[in-house]
């Protein structure tokens, strides 16, 4: 486990802050990093609090990528990402979703899923524009949301319902100024998901109110019981949507930054501009390993998916036996378990967890409206540390409760 | 040979993991009853496709001295039995730790342990090359382990991420 040493820890500089755009300056820093530099501290904790897969990336990727390196395969390619791998990259999602996207106009290989939100956000708001996002969410709409000068809307999602977002919850949300709608289903940190049935009253809904809609799909591959609908997939949709996705999580590939965002070819030509004059194009070895992923690597990435059911079955099983109340997430590798009946909030819940008991987790608040009362266990973590995690968190909620 | 079926093959997969996983502990992961479990596990057992639970040990880490060869074996193949009465009559020595018919140059690979040098080689020299069928023999040693049955053997840094991301 690495400790993060970016922080600065000169105190004699002078302030420069008012230096700062406003706009950034306001940002509040995520509670997931505060969280962060409580954990750091600490020794022999279990850390259920990690977004992203506990593989390697599978060796033939790293091997590919290594062997382009050999042969000096090391300069720019296009903007957009190497043709080749845009192809795949259709051919995969036309399989895979059954959504079409032609690789010359309608496909931005990006730097990680994260650059794509990104582009998304800053070639669609103007100022003022509201952009709903359904919460708990991931922590980066919303912040990403108000640099660009747009007003996040929370859209809170319930337990009750799965954490799904439902047509009512969004149309009382909805005003003249709502512009787009952000929607990250299987959903970090919830794991819920949506299906066919779900998204037809959400796809009247933005359809009525004239929304253009990014999708974040990057846990698409990641959905357990039934199959993943993609929101470009449904009836009228494709054209108002930037769908995102991306290598990290299906091809356990986080560090290479490797996502792309696929739309209307108007719409990727904008993005594309900022692109190519912020990054000019994603990383060429990163593009290598996530070409050789999709064409050699879906069999390996099914092996990790099974994985990580097994291991979902085995913290849901777990967490309800301790008494924390946790509906079944469907996708991602997160539960989402209440911990209300503790009394405490998520906030002391998490702190308390890691002091007096050593198991790291994410304090629901940390993602938005909805999220207090609940804290995010991620489950991509091996058996045996599951195992260990799950017995000392039943001992710490049996001594809160006795 | 029965087909297994998929669940059986995942029970397989995860015992093969780890060995002293409970009945329980399957039932959950793989999400159906205990019950189940046991008696796909009693089958295995039965039908001889479990074989053995054994441990993966890393001999190279504890002081006793241990070597290890693997011989290519030529041989001529017995009217009517082939190579099974020969594989038979080598396998049966405890020193022999595994025997392969192979395709190639030879016919049987056949690994052997030992606690020196002079051990393996009077096994080769004193049992295995005067069988009568046994043409010739090519002992290699092992010289280190890296990696056996899947498991690599050198310990690594295993989690080196982020103790908490979003």
């Amino acid at each position: 486990m690495i400790v993060n040493q970016d922080r600065l820890t000169d105190n004699n500089k002078k302030s420069m802050s008012s230096y700062l755009a406003p706009s950034v300056r306001d940002i509040q820093p995520s509670g997931i990093r505060k969280f962060f530099d409580l954990v750091s501290g600490n020794k022999d904790i279990i850390t259920l609090g990690v977004g992203e897969p506990d593989f390697v990336t599978p060796w033939h990727v790293r091997e590919a990528c290594v062997y382009s390196l050999e042969r000096g395969f090391t300069g720019y390619t296009s903007n957009a990402g190497m043709p080749e791998l845009r192809e795949e990259i259709s051919r995969y999602l036309s399989s895979s979703f059954q959504v079409s996207y032609d690789p010359k106009d309608e496909i931005l290989v990006t730097v990680g899923g994260s650059e794509a939100i990104d582009l998304a956000l800053r070639a669609l708001i103007q100022p003022g524009d509201e952009i709903l996002v359904p919460e708990p969410c991931y922590i980066s709409y919303s912040p990403i949301t108000s640099i660009t000068g747009g007003v996040p809307v929370g859209i809170e999602t319930t337990a009750e319902h799965h954490f799904k977002l439902t047509a009512e919850a969004l149309e009382a949300k909805i005003t003249p100024k709502s512009k787009i709608l952000i929607l990250c289903y299987p959903s970090n940190p919830t794991g819920a998901t949506m299906t066919y049935e779900d998204w037809l009253p959400i796809a009247e809904v933005v359809e009525r109110h004239d929304l253009i809609v990014i999708s974040d799909e990057i846990y698409a591959e990641l959905t357990y019981d039934g199959k993943h609908v993609s929101f470009p997939y449904m009836p009228g949709m494709k054209d108002r949507t930037i769908l995102v996705s991306g290598f990290s999580k299906a091809f356990a590939m986080t560090g290479w930054r490797m996502g792309y965002a696929c739309a209307h070819p108007d719409l990727i030509s904008a993005m594309l501009k900022i692109h190519q004059y912020t990054v000019m194009c994603a990383p060429a070895m990163g593009q290598v390993a996530a070409l050789e992923a999709l064409k050699n690597g879906l069999g390996e990435k099914d092996r990790m998916v099974d994985s990580y059911n097994q291991r979902r079955r085995l913290i849901v099983q777990g967490l309800c036996d301790i008494g924390l109340e946790c509906h079944e997430p469907q996708g991602a590798f997160y539960a989402f378990p209440s911990i209300k009946s503790t009394g405490l909030t998520s906030d002391e819940f998490a702190q308390r967890l890691l002091t007096e008991a050593k198991v790291a987790a994410v304090p629901g608040s940390a993602f938005g409206q909805g999220g207090e009362g609940f804290i995010r266990c991620s489950y991509a973590t091996s058996i045996a540390q599951l195992d260990e995690a799950l017995d000392r968190m039943g001992k710490f909620v049996e001594k809160l409760t006795s | 040979m029965e087909e297994l079926s998929e669940f059986k093959l995942k029970v397989l997969d995860l015992l093969k993991e780890d060995a002293r996983r409970t009945p329980a502990l399957l039932s959950t992961l793989l999400g159906v009853g205990e019950e189940d479990v046991k008696e796909a596990i009693t089958q295995l057992e039965k039908d001889h496709v479990i074989v053995k639970y054994a441990t993966v040990v890393n001999w190279g880490k504890v002081e006793e001295e241990k070597v290890y060869a693997q011989i290519e074996v030529q041989i001529t193949p017995e009217r009517g039995r082939g190579f099974e009465g020969i594989a038979e009559r080598i396998y049966l020595f405890p020193q022999v730790k595994s025997v392969y018919l192979m395709s190639g140059a030879y016919d049987l690979l056949v690994e052997v342990e030992g606690r020196s040098l002079r051990e393996v080689a009077n096994f080769v020299s004193e049992k295995l090359s005067p069988i009568e069928s046994v043409l010739s023999t090519k002992t290699n040693f092992i010289l280190k382990k890296y990696k056996q049955d899947g498991i690599i053997f050198e310990e690594r840094q295993e989690d080196n991420r982020l103790l908490i991301s979003p």
